[in-house]
């Protein structure tokens, strides 16, 4: 399909304050359906679909020795694979610049909201912590994977347990029932622009004509704690007011979403 | 002596015995091995007097010799042009089928298609995977200009242009719509306003949903006649 | 632990008969973007496939101009398994992709499309012994829905010996157990074509022909649950 002509009508139709599938420009596709528990050697897993956007997050959890600068805390490694089998642009190989992108786009959020006490998964100082690998897998990709694979690594977090520690060394296989010590929940918003325009959650056909994207992870309380630029085309200053608006609702309700996902 | 195991218009799928006996014969999608005749795909049994058919209910576009397709020129070269017609490879569109003009060897090809140019093409030949021979003369055949151009999956387009054309007719008569149909699963729509154009293209995708189930015309005429369409997927 | 009371009745320690598979799910469709796809589970082993195909081969000097090849491709998420798997092709997947493209291979015909590929991709979500083989029944339905000619289907299940006893569908506890001897099979039902057939363990050649027996029985309970699972998705609707 000629791309120019595609960007045409989008932006036809966008004039008129919507989009080809008759979504708002800020508005999520419908449904976005959070599952937990989908993978059950994992210490804690999710998977989180946005339209017919589905990635699959899972968390391992291990011990080791501390990085030296910093001796008292526990280690997070993000992962993310852009599957060959979830779209017929991702090749087989190691992670290219999109997937460590992404990677370490969502670690970023993590990290940076300090979402997970890193203090709290020490064990003995300097000796042996606890080492959190979580990795995140694209299975079918129609647009957004960002806030997809944030969404699925938040929801795989919430509900991890510790496995059984005996003599320093993991028994795998047996789970406590204690869960990661989490104290805030970080979520993404990614607005994609197209001429002036910014929508959220584009389908693969919008994203393919987007000019730019702008990643907001916000905590609860409405602080930024990450964000990332992406794409090939400035954004104006004035034009970061109103992306950080709309990713002050979105991430509202996304947070909303995650939270009833875990009630059981 | 010859039986037929299962009914016409039956879902079958790879490996299924469709007929037993000699009196049938294996046309597309089907083979005989010693005295039964089984599916080769997953699809729809369809019998033409002792012909057994199976026609595949999904899968990629494979190019025809006499298809008619949509594509999008990719490549120009120093006689012709490369057009993608989503097959793995792409067709060829030589200066000589180009046109009905007469296209001299120093013209400037970019005059007559350039990069990105969607066209009405007919496949003339065929050869392995890799040589696909297009021609945009005859009827109907031309660059399209404006409108909108939607996928379905190939295999639903039969029932998109019905028996004798009667379907396509029908969604043309009733949104005032020009429609292509391209036989690799590329509709090219165009109307004089946009409503229509979006009843149009709801109306082909619906009929790519529901390509396998019955008293479907029926719904289809029901479904234009209400008139309105959201162009909920695209 | 597998107890030697519990075989002699007959039981296993999830209370299965010998001959008995765990309980099985498919479904067909489920990754919209590829040209086919399925999922099969068994017990807790769950597989997810896609084929995409046939499209153009890159690099060009590996087609081949009389028919098209078939590329495959199994891979298990790394937090699948108890304990954690690096992400990356390991040698074991390497060739469980190979036997998986030979089990598939057998069941397919590409002349008619020479110089392109149909890529199948094969991804455990979840696994409890057993995973080639789901591997390979989700990866035939894949095919099937991906309209690729097929002279039938694929549908493969492990048969094994565990204390001197001739079983169906090991589960991870059966696998790990001293002595187990595991063979992963795969048939083309409609013939009975063995397409996959491995062993690791020690075991007569009587026994052998027993325990392929009994996958050839599985195998062709797999392919009515394979074949169900592809015609679900054109079901009629009944009411309209």
């Amino acid at each position: 399909m000629n791309n120019l002509d595609l960007r045409e009508y989008i932006t036809s139709i966008l004039a008129n304050g919507h989009r080809i599938d008759g979504r708002k420009l800020e508005e999520y596709r419908n449904p976005i359906e959070i599952k937990t528990g989908i993978s059950k050697n994992a210490e804690g897993s999710a998977s989180a679909r946005i339209g017919e956007t589905e990635v699959i997050a899972g968390i391992k959890i291990g011990v080791g020795t501390p990085f030296a600068d910093s001796p008292d805390e526990g280690v997070l490694m993000v992962g993310v694979e852009l599957l060959p089998l979830s779209s017929p642009e991702f090749e087989s190989g190691p992670p290219g610049e999109q997937a460590t992108e992404l990677a370490r786009v969502v670690d970023r959020g993590i990290r940076e909201s300090k979402m997970i006490d890193m203090k709290k998964l020490c064990i003995r100082k300097g000796e042996l912590v606890w080492m959190i690998f979580l990795d995140i897998y694209t299975i079918n990709d129609d647009g957004n994977l960002i806030d997809a694979c944030a969404l699925a690594a938040l929801a795989a977090l919430k509900e991890s347990v510790l496995p059984v520690l005996k003599d320093d060394k993991v028994v795998f296989g047996e789970f406590t029932k204690t869960k990661l010590p989490l104290t805030r929940i970080p979520v993404t918003c990614t607005l994609y622009k197209i001429d002036s325009y910014f929508l959220v959650d584009p389908s693969t056909k919008e994203e393919k004509v987007c000019d730019a994207r702008i990643s907001i992870c916000m905590t609860e309380n409405d602080n930024i704690c990450a964000v990332q630029k992406g794409g090939s085309k400035g954004i104006k200053i004035e034009e970061l007011d109103k992306a950080i608006n709309i990713a002050k609702e979105k991430t509202k309700e996304l947070r909303s979403i995650l939270n009833n996902s875990s009630v059981k | 002596m010859s039986e037929l195991l299962v009914d016409e218009k039956n879902v079958v799928v790879p490996g299924e015995v469709i007929a037993q006996g000699m009196d049938y014969v294996p046309a597309v999608g089907s083979f005989r091995d010693g005295d039964k005749i089984i599916s080769s795909q997953l699809g729809l049994v369809n019998l033409s007097g002792r012909l057994i058919k199976v026609i595949p209910l999904s899968g990629r576009y494979i190019p025809k010799k006499g298809d008619v397709v949509i594509g999008k020129v990719a490549d120009i070269g120093f006689s012709g042009w490369r057009v993608d017609i989503g097959w793995a490879f792409e067709a060829n569109l030589s200066m000589k089928e180009a046109s009905s003009d007469f296209i001299d060897k120093k013209t400037d090809l970019t005059q007559y298609y350039t990069y990105g140019d969607i066209v009405a093409a007919q496949i003339t030949y065929i050869f392995g995977s890799k040589i696909i021979d297009l021609t945009m003369k005859g009827p109907g055949l031309r660059k399209l200009k404006g409108g909108r151009l939607i996928k379905i999956i190939p295999s639903k387009v039969p029932r998109v242009i019905g028996k004798q054309g009667s379907m396509i007719s029908m969604i043309k008569e009733k949104t005032n719509c020009r429609i292509i149909v391209g036989q690799n699963g590329l509709v090219w729509v165009q109307g004089d306003d946009n409503d229509s154009i979006v009843l149009a293209v709801d109306t082909i995708y619906k009929i790519e949903e529901e390509a396998h189930l019955s008293g479907l015309t029926d719904r289809i005429k029901i479904f234009l006649e209400a008139g309105h369409g959201s162009s909920k997927k695209d | 632990m597998v107890q030697a009371k519990k075989t002699e009745k007959a039981e296993r320690s999830d209370g299965r008969k010998l001959n008995e598979m765990r309980k099985m799910e498919a479904k067909v469709g489920i990754i919209k973007r590829a040209d086919g796809s399925a999922m099969f589970k068994i017990g807790t082993t769950v597989a997810l496939a896609a084929v995409y195909g046939p499209r153009e081969l890159f690099p060009g000097f590996m087609q081949n101009p009389e028919k098209g090849i078939l590329r495959c491709n199994y891979d298990m998420l790394s937090f699948s398994v108890t304990e954690r798997k690096r992400p990356g092709p390991s040698r074991r997947s390497v060739e469980i992709s190979l036997v998986t493209k030979n089990a598939l291979g057998s069941a397919i015909n590409l002349d008619q499309f020479p110089n392109t590929v149909v890529d199948v991709f094969i991804m455990i979500v979840q696994a409890d012994a057993g995973t080639r083989c789901a591997g390979i029944t989700a990866a035939s339905m894949a095919l099937a829905d991906a309209g690729i000619p097929m002279r039938d289907l694929v549908s493969a299940v492990s048969v094994g010996r565990i204390n001197g006893k001739i079983v169906i569908d090991l589960d991870k506890e059966e696998e790990d157990y001293d002595g187990t001897t595991d063979i992963p099979c795969a048939f083309m039902s409609r013939n009975n074509e063995i397409t996959l057939l491995q062993l690791d363990g020690d075991i007569s050649a009587e026994e052998l022909k027993q325990a392929v027996e009994l996958g050839k029985e599985g195998c062709k309970q797999i392919s009515e649950i394979q074949k169900k699972a592809l015609k679900e998705r054109y079901k009629e609707i009944k009411n309209e």
